[in-house]
């Protein structure tokens, strides 16, 4: 049965039941305050008891507190049909043929009352309603096969996702794309990198930072990117599309393996750390900035390896950290653990003592960095030398994110201490690279004139 | 066939047959006759230190040029919570306008370029709001609620404007009547625009962000003075709290008129109360004579709904003499010819005072298909650009009947599609009547299409914002620190026997609490204290250059010091120049640059019998009245300030 009175609880519900105002119902209050009159709205769940929202006939919304409400009378009812306009997708032949996976975030997305925020919608229909340049680019087909935010993406959905991927290869697709929350963007990229080896086709994972139900949303013009790099780029690895600049103007792919999301609210917030990105894109062409990338083929000779060990766990470094922070992941039976140390890979004595616990336990504790930019050089310091005589194992430049996915993933395969260690030390795809190119950190300082000069004169 | 006419000649014909006055000729029978009808939306930034949804400063402006980065936006519709486009949202779509913003960075934050969600709403300028809510008697919500409102044209980087409303059904009360309020809401400014050419629009950013409201009448004014009184009382009335931002830009209105059977136009953001009755007396008649044309064409087309133009592409050797057209066969541009089936002698109909109907669509040529004017002639422009020979070629490659017009018009190639539709859409909609949209005014009193008018489907809740209850005892504290109303203080000020017209200074300054004050507390006389503030300080401040921010309520310690140094306060007409125009001077030094000197009130009576015995020596006209004068003319410079002149008169 539907709910007459969506997210009202309480002394609001009750007053909505007294007069017998359901939630869609046009109404006349009248309170301590004057009269009010308009459509009555679902309530948020997590908004108090006190207040009915109301739109006023000029389309503003507004809420009346329940004690002031001497007279409240249902005049009508009117629901709201909120729906996406829906087109078939057209066919175009010639173009190639994509597959959109959704699962979940902002990419498409409308008004959920329950919560206030919004969640997603999705089907080549309402995409090509919302976003009708698509058609030019590709002919789409779409799946869902999660509805979750970003932050509740998980290795389930990682392995699942393989699995999904590595059938539409063996369907002979052009082109895979990914919509998914941004959150955790990077994490999904890096979990399919390790898990769609030798993919002949490009793997794009998009999402948006601005919601779909914005005028000036990044969704559509990403959407169009991911589409175009999936459908038409030779780069057959798994990237991440999302905007270069906070301008509308270009987009960046980058390898699964170095991308992180470094702001929480910008457009331009994925960023390649220590490397550049794999090529720039815009709605007509792609302008590669690297060379040396895994090129499209024609075979299905795709490698799904959909392996997670979930036990596995990160612990960021701070000053002044006890043991028995480490402790506790042992203890919990972790199975593998990332450090995220300072500077070079760095921790203090105190943790000494639970670092020779887990590796008379045989656990692997591998050590990445806080910086983010840089390698991981335990031996220019004492403590440096004393972690790894410890068994510490440093990880070149790997990102903490993306060890955290490799561990859990190697972990998924075998227990085997020194095969663990050797194929974290094994870059499948530049998660660890040999050299850090001197454009690869990039990190200018505003306030600095000629970062300034650069500011003015790019729309960065 | 021909199709010869003189269009200057119909342009007059047509403006006597709707029966057009000027304003200042036009009675109450005339707006009658027509169904003159008006209401306001009055903006009015509000004074605080830092903008509405973020911590930046508000009322910190650069110029143009002064920036420090650029960034891109493009706008897409998006649907509104009831499931719909809104219509405004589509035609700007059509445009397709890349839209840049320069953004400076001591006034601009990650927030106004929509790359950072909003920060809590200003307390103060919710305070500062809700007061003038109270004031003007409005129902005030229980909870506000955080709305988005759609704005494609890229005035606001995020596609939306974040606004709210405070309070519903208020009223005000004019000389005459009283005038419904519709609501009061609170809302982020917009950027400025610098420049908008062809497919590219420039803002920058300072402005956005500052708090502002807007009042919200309903149409209840039926004649353009009206509407004028009805702006002033609510600026007046939102100045008297004292915590509005005043200067350039800070109050500007939008005027809502029709005429009867015609539609709700909205003219924008006009700067100035006093070009209101103008605009919105051509706008009522711009209105009378569309619905003219509608009766004439429905007269000519029978079935308006298969009414079509059709068109032709030009080339260079279609026209005999070289055409004499802006830029015309310019690379990648068409030249195109439209025919207008049964508008002969429509085009040029008057519409406002010199402009015609044709001008209603080259302005949406401009505006939707963004063809910089001038962008087309026609066959009946009132200033031709094509000579007969050519008119009447073009008629014949269009296949023109006699009571057919057309439109050449020279658009870039991937423009040409949207023109042609934006052009057959206008001249469709004179069948229906009057169409609903926003104009841009001009200080001559007249407007030009601006966007069509967006409706109530452009709202959306913000997802980004948690409502903000507004508690009873919260809203009865704030009631209690209310200044009384204007027409209140109106009355006051009759009863003090001020003369009425110094009062709209007095109130546009909102100097009635200054002036309150002078009187009860210093007992400066009314009239003096009244005169001085509403007639001597505005010519002061319109005549004087101040050399730093003038504090009216320094004018306060300048009667104190006259009461204390037992100086007649007529002696404040002598300082106020040099006061005004050095504000740290103290008073002392004042005195001393105007070379006032105290003396004693006996001293100066006592010259007078030694002048009455000189005037008799000297005088031409020897009577009463010539004697006195002369006396005084002596008298006046060193009596000022020493004794009232009403009293040296009586005595001389």
């Amino acid at each position: 049965m539907e709910d007459l009175f969506q997210g009202y609880k309480g002394e609001a519900l009750a007053l909505l039941k007294k007069y017998k105002v359901r939630v869609w119902g046009t109404a006349i209050a009248d309170t301590t305050r004057g009269r009010f009159e308009g459509t009555v709205l679902p309530r948020s769940e997590n908004d108090d008891d006190q207040h009915i929202v109301m739109k006023i006939v000029t389309g503003y919304n507004i809420g009346i507190d329940v004690q002031t409400v001497t007279k409240m009378e249902e005049t009508g009812y009117k629901k709201a049909n909120y729906a996406i306009p829906e087109k078939q997708f057209p066919i175009t032949p010639g173009l190639p043929y994509v597959k959109l996976f959704g699962t979940g975030g902002t990419i498409a997305s409308r008004l959920d009352y329950r919560t206030g925020a919004v969640i997603p919608a999705f089907s080549p229909g309402e995409l090509y309603g919302a976003v009708p340049e698509l058609a030019e680019i590709c002919n789409l087909d779409t799946e869902k096969v999660f509805a979750v935010f970003s932050e509740n993406m998980g290795p389930e959905q990682y392995m699942s996702l393989a699995k999904a991927i590595g059938q539409e290869i063996e369907n002979g697709i052009d082109g895979i794309v990914i919509g998914h929350g941004t959150d955790t963007l990077h994490h999904t990229a890096a979990a399919l990198t390790f898990m769609v080896q030798d993919s002949p086709i490009p793997i794009v994972l998009v999402g948006s930072q601005r919601s779909s139900d914005r005028p000036s949303s990044d969704a559509a013009l990403n959407l169009m990117h991911a589409m175009k790099a999936a459908g038409s780029s030779d780069i057959a690895e798994v990237m991440v599309c999302m905007f270069g600049p906070t301008s509308d103007e270009y987009g960046l792919l980058h390898k699964g393996t170095r991308v992180r999301k470094m702001h929480s609210s910008y457009r331009s917030t994925f960023r390649t750390i220590g490397d550049t990105p794999l090529a720039r894109i815009n709605r007509n062409e792609i302008m590669p900035i690297k060379t040396n990338y895994k090129k499209r083929r024609n075979d299905r000779n795709v490698k799904i390896m959909p392996f997670f060990e979930p036990k596995v766990g990160m612990l960021y470094f701070w000053p002044g950290m006890q043991a028995d922070a480490l402790d506790s992941f042992i203890d919990s039976g972790y199975k593998g653990i990332i450090i995220v140390g300072t500077g070079l890979g760095h921790v203090n004595k105190s943790l000494y003592p639970a670092i020779e616990r887990a590796q008379e336990k045989g656990i692997p504790v591998f050590m990445t960095l806080q910086t983010l930019w840089g390698y991981v050089h335990m031996f220019v310091y004492d403590t440096g030398r004393d972690l790894m005589a410890k068994g510490i194992i440093p990880l070149g430049n790997m990102l903490p994110e993306v060890a955290w996915v490799k561990l859990g993933w190697v972990l998924g395969q075998t227990s085997d201490y020194e095969e663990v260690k050797r194929m974290m030390l094994d870059p499948i795809n530049d998660e660890i690279t040999e050299r850090e190119p001197y454009n690869g950190y990039l990190v200018y300082q505003g306030g600095v004139p000629e970062v300034e000069d650069f500011v003015k004169d790019v729309h960065k | 066939m021909t199709h010869k006419f003189d269009p200057k000649e119909n342009y007059e014909k047509s403006r006597e047959e709707i029966g057009y006055v000027k304003r200042k000729d036009a009675t109450q029978a005339d707006y009658d006759r027509i169904g003159f009808m008006s209401g306001l939306e009055v903006h009015q930034q509000i004074l605080t230190k830092k903008k509405l949804f973020c911590h930046c400063p508000a009322g910190v402006f650069n110029a143009h040029d002064d920036y420090d980065a650029e960034i891109v936006r493009h706008m897409r519709p998006t649907l509104s919570e009831l499931g719909e486009y809104d219509g405004t949202a589509l035609m700007e779509f059509r445009t397709r306008k890349e839209i840049t913003y320069r953004i400076k960075h001591e006034s601009c934050c990650t927030y106004e370029i929509d790359d950072t969600p909003p920060f809590p709403i200003d307390r103060e300028a919710l305070e500062n709001a809700l007061e003038i809510s109270l004031l003007s008697k409005l129902n005030i919500v229980g909870e506000v609620h955080i709305t988005r409102k759609q704005y494609l044209d890229g005035s606001i980087p995020a596609g939306f404007q974040r606004t709210a409303i405070l309070g519903v059904e208020g009223e005000i009360q004019l000389k005459n009547k009283k005038v419904g309020l519709i609501q009061l809401s609170i809302e982020e400014d917009s950027c400025r625009e610098i420049s908008d050419i062809g497919h590219n629009r420039l803002y920058k950013t300072d402005r956005l962000g500052m708090p502002l409201i807007e009042t919200v009448t309903y149409p209840d004014f039926v004649n353009p003075d009206e509407v004028m009184e009805g702006c002033d009382y609510i600026r007046f009335l939102n100045r008297s709290t004292g915590k509005v931002r005043t200067g350039m830009g800070a109050g500007r209105q939008d005027v809502n008129v029709s005429c009867r059977g015609g539609s709700r136009v909205e003219i924008k953001g006009v700067a100035h109360t006093k070009w209101i009755p103008e605009l919105s007396h051509n706008e009522a008649f711009r209105q009378w004579s569309i619905l003219r044309i509608r009766e004439i064409m429905n007269k000519r087309v029978k079935d308006a709904k298969s009414w079509k133009i059709s068109h032709i592409e030009m080339k260079e050797g279609d026209f005999g003499a070289n055409p004499n057209f802006f830029g015309i066969f310019e690379d990648n541009h068409k030249v195109v010819a439209v025919r207008l089936p049964h508008f002969y002698q429509v085009l040029s109909r008057f519409t406002q005072p010199g402009h015609v109907f044709a001008d209603e669509i080259s302005e949406r040529l401009k505006v939707i298909a963004c063809l910089d004017q001038p962008n087309m002639t026609h066959s009946e422009d009132l200033n031709p650009i094509l000579d007969e020979e050519d008119v009447q070629k073009i008629f014949k490659k269009l296949k023109a009947n006699k009571d057919d017009a057309f439109i050449l018009f020279d658009a870039p190639e991937d423009d040409v599609k949207t023109a042609l539709e934006t052009i057959e859409e206008r001249c469709q909609m004179v069948f229906e009547g009057v169409p609903e949209e926003t104009r841009k005014s001009f200080v001559d009193g007249s407007t030009i299409f601006e966007r069509v008018l967006p409706g109530a489907d452009r709202m959306y809740p913000d997802t980004d914002s948690a409502p903000i209850p507004l508690t009873s005892d919260y809203i009865e504290t704030l009631r209690k620190g209310l200044p009384n109303d204007i027409v209140d203080r109106f009355k006051q000020m009759q009863d003090w026997g001020i003369p009425e017209d110094v009062y709209t200074y007095i109130f546009k300054k909102n100097l009635y609490p200054l002036l309150g004050r002078l009187i009860t507390e210093l007992s400066v006389p009314a009239n003096v204290a009244g005169v001085f503030l509403g007639q001597k300080l505005k010519y002061i401040e319109g005549h004087f250059q101040s050399a730093d921010v003038f504090d009216y309520d320094s004018l306060f310690d300048l009667f104190a010091f006259l009461k204390k140094e037992k100086i007649e306060y007529e002696l404040a007409n002598s300082m106020i120049a040099e006061f005004y125009s050095h504000p740290k001077m103290d008073f002392q030094s004042v005195l001393n640059s105007i070379g006032f000197k105290k003396i004693a009130k006996e001293e100066i009576i006592g010259q007078i019998s030694f002048l009455n015995e000189k005037y008799k020596e000297i005088g031409r006209i020897q009577d009463e009245e010539n004697r006195k004068h002369w006396v005084m003319s002596q008298l006046r410079k060193s009596a000022i300030g020493n004794i009232k002149l009403t009293e040296l008169a009586a005595i001389i």
